[in-house]
């Protein structure tokens, strides 16, 4: 036994890292969980900087890779890096809108080794009105979903719900049927970066909550066996906070494409942490040594009410991105939660989406132009 | 679920047994996600690649763990792991 060697850090190893490719994107989605100034951080990694870091995670433990982005298609090294993390021993997972897929495309990542593929349900053009009868998204997700099914991959299936299709969803829920999709993820939107922009415009009543959990649970039945259906609760209604990323710095690592590190897609926001780039220092630091992992580790961060609350260790007090945009503390306890002093924050918005107010501020769409304007000054 | 000595188990489509040494444990990987496997759960599946039967890996456990009447809880397990679809039967 060597009693020199040194002690196991108490912290345990990330085990899914998040490998955000790029920014670029040919969708505009107005629910984006992109941070809104991407257009600030547009020096992206290369192909050798990524191959460090998918072996430095691998080194450390990680098991499950993502390749996201953006749209991660539009880097022409995408087959390379996951040759590369198949070859390490990763789960490789691509999450994409499958623009830019091409039958010679998904047979190059089938022979790199790629496992899955989440296919992301969106509508290709700015006409959000048009999500359900544009007839080019239909046409470009069944393609999409012929070329996996011929490379064996599942099809499965994520769209984000909001209120311009939550009347839909049964409709959403039949046509990833008839697409083939074995598994559909509905995700609630959830408002942070573009979606909180947009939150006005996007955020449903209580009652069509409601009504689509209800169709929801129709469909479920009616496709037992046949379709997984997922319905991700919608926070700001429940009035319960998420254990999100299930904890932080505890399983998942981030990656932006400007190679910052992240414990969310979305921490970089938080002000007053500092997030090492893989350009200057290696994961294993960055993970176990670096403020910014380590300041909301645990519960020896948290304030009342968290700190006495029974749910502590349940749910970590909720998402301190959240906490930041809605109490402007990272450190309080999420307003979502009914527990919170800030929750009524929370239920006023949602009582304005109930009420029908019409937002004042026009939907603002994901793009270069609108980014550099949105964090101007 | 019947389970007859020529059951031929595999692992279920997607999923992918390995041995993790910063975990010190063997998993089961699967879209987005991971089970860790305890000691006797990882020796089963190893043992689960559409080649032998039950029967055979009832025997091939007992030998290498020097046991004997392991079939019940063998069974017992990949009632559980069909059911998860971690594994098929052929």
């Amino acid at each position: 036994m060597n009693l020199l060697a040194p002690l196991a850090p108490a912290v345990g190893p990330p085990l899914w890292l998040l490998a955000e490719l790029t920014y670029r994107c040919p969708l505009h989605c107005i629910f984006c969980y992109n941070p809104t100034d991407f257009a600030r951080h547009e020096s992206e990694l290369g192909t050798d900087e990524w191959l460090r870091v998918l072996r430095e995670g691998r080194a450390l433990g990680a098991v499950q890779c993502g390749f996201s982005g953006g749209e991660p298609l539009v880097r022409d090294d995408l087959e390379v890096l996951v040759a590369e993390a198949h070859r390490l021993g990763y789960y490789t997972n691509l999450l994409t809108s499958g623009v830019g897929l091409t039958p010679e495309r998904a047979a190059a990542l089938k022979a790199a080794g790629l496992d899955h593929i989440q296919l992301s349900f969106q509508d290709s053009t700015r006409e959000v009105n048009d999500f359900l009868s544009h007839t080019k998204t239909f046409a470009l997700k069944q393609r999409v979903g012929e070329m996996l099914k011929a490379q064996g991959w599942p099809m499965v299936m994520n769209v984000v719900i909001h209120r311009l299709n939550i009347e839909h969803i049964g409709r959403i829920i039949e046509m990833a049927h008839e697409l083939g999709a074995e598994y559909i993820e509905l995700a609630n939107t959830q408002y942070y970066s573009w979606a909180e922009v947009n939150r006005a415009h996007l955020l449903p009543t209580t009652e069509q909550l409601k009504r689509a959990e209800a169709i929801t649970d129709e469909w479920r039945a009616r496709l037992e066996g046949q379709m997984k259906i997922f319905f991700v609760a919608p926070d700001y209604h429940e009035g319960k906070p998420k254990k999100c990323m299930n904890g932080w710095g505890n399983v998942f690592l981030t990656i932006a494409p400007d190679g910052a590190a992240l414990p969310c897609h979305t921490a970089r926001m938080l002000p007053g942490l500092t997030f090492p780039s893989v350009r200057e220092k290696s994961l294993k630091e960055i993970w176990y040594d670096s403020d910014g992992f380590n300041r909301f580790r645990g519960t020896g961060w948290m304030k009342e009410p968290c700190v006495s609350c029974a749910h502590k260790e349940e749910d970590l007090g909720g998402c301190r991105c959240q906490a930041y945009l809605l109490a402007q503390d990272a450190a309080a306890a999420d307003p979502v939660c009914v527990r919170s002093p800030h929750h009524a924050v929370v239920k006023y918005v949602v009582a304005l989406a109930d009420a029908g107010v019409v937002p004042a501020k026009p939907i603002v769409f994901r793009d270069r132009a609108n980014s550099l304007r949105l964090s101007a000054g | 679920m019947n389970l007859i000595d020529a059951s031929v188990p595999r692992l279920g489509h997607g999923f992918r047994l390995q041995w993790e040494e910063v975990q010190g444990c063997h998993v089961l990987l699967y879209p987005e996600g991971m089970v860790k496997l305890n000691q006797s759960a990882g020796e089963i599946l190893l043992r689960c690649d559409g080649q032998r039967g039950l029967a055979d890996i009832v025997a091939q456990l007992e030998t290498a763990f020097g046991a004997s009447g392991l079939r019940p809880e063998v069974e017992k397990f990949l009632e559980i792991a069909t059911h998860k679809r971690w594994v098929t039967l052929a």
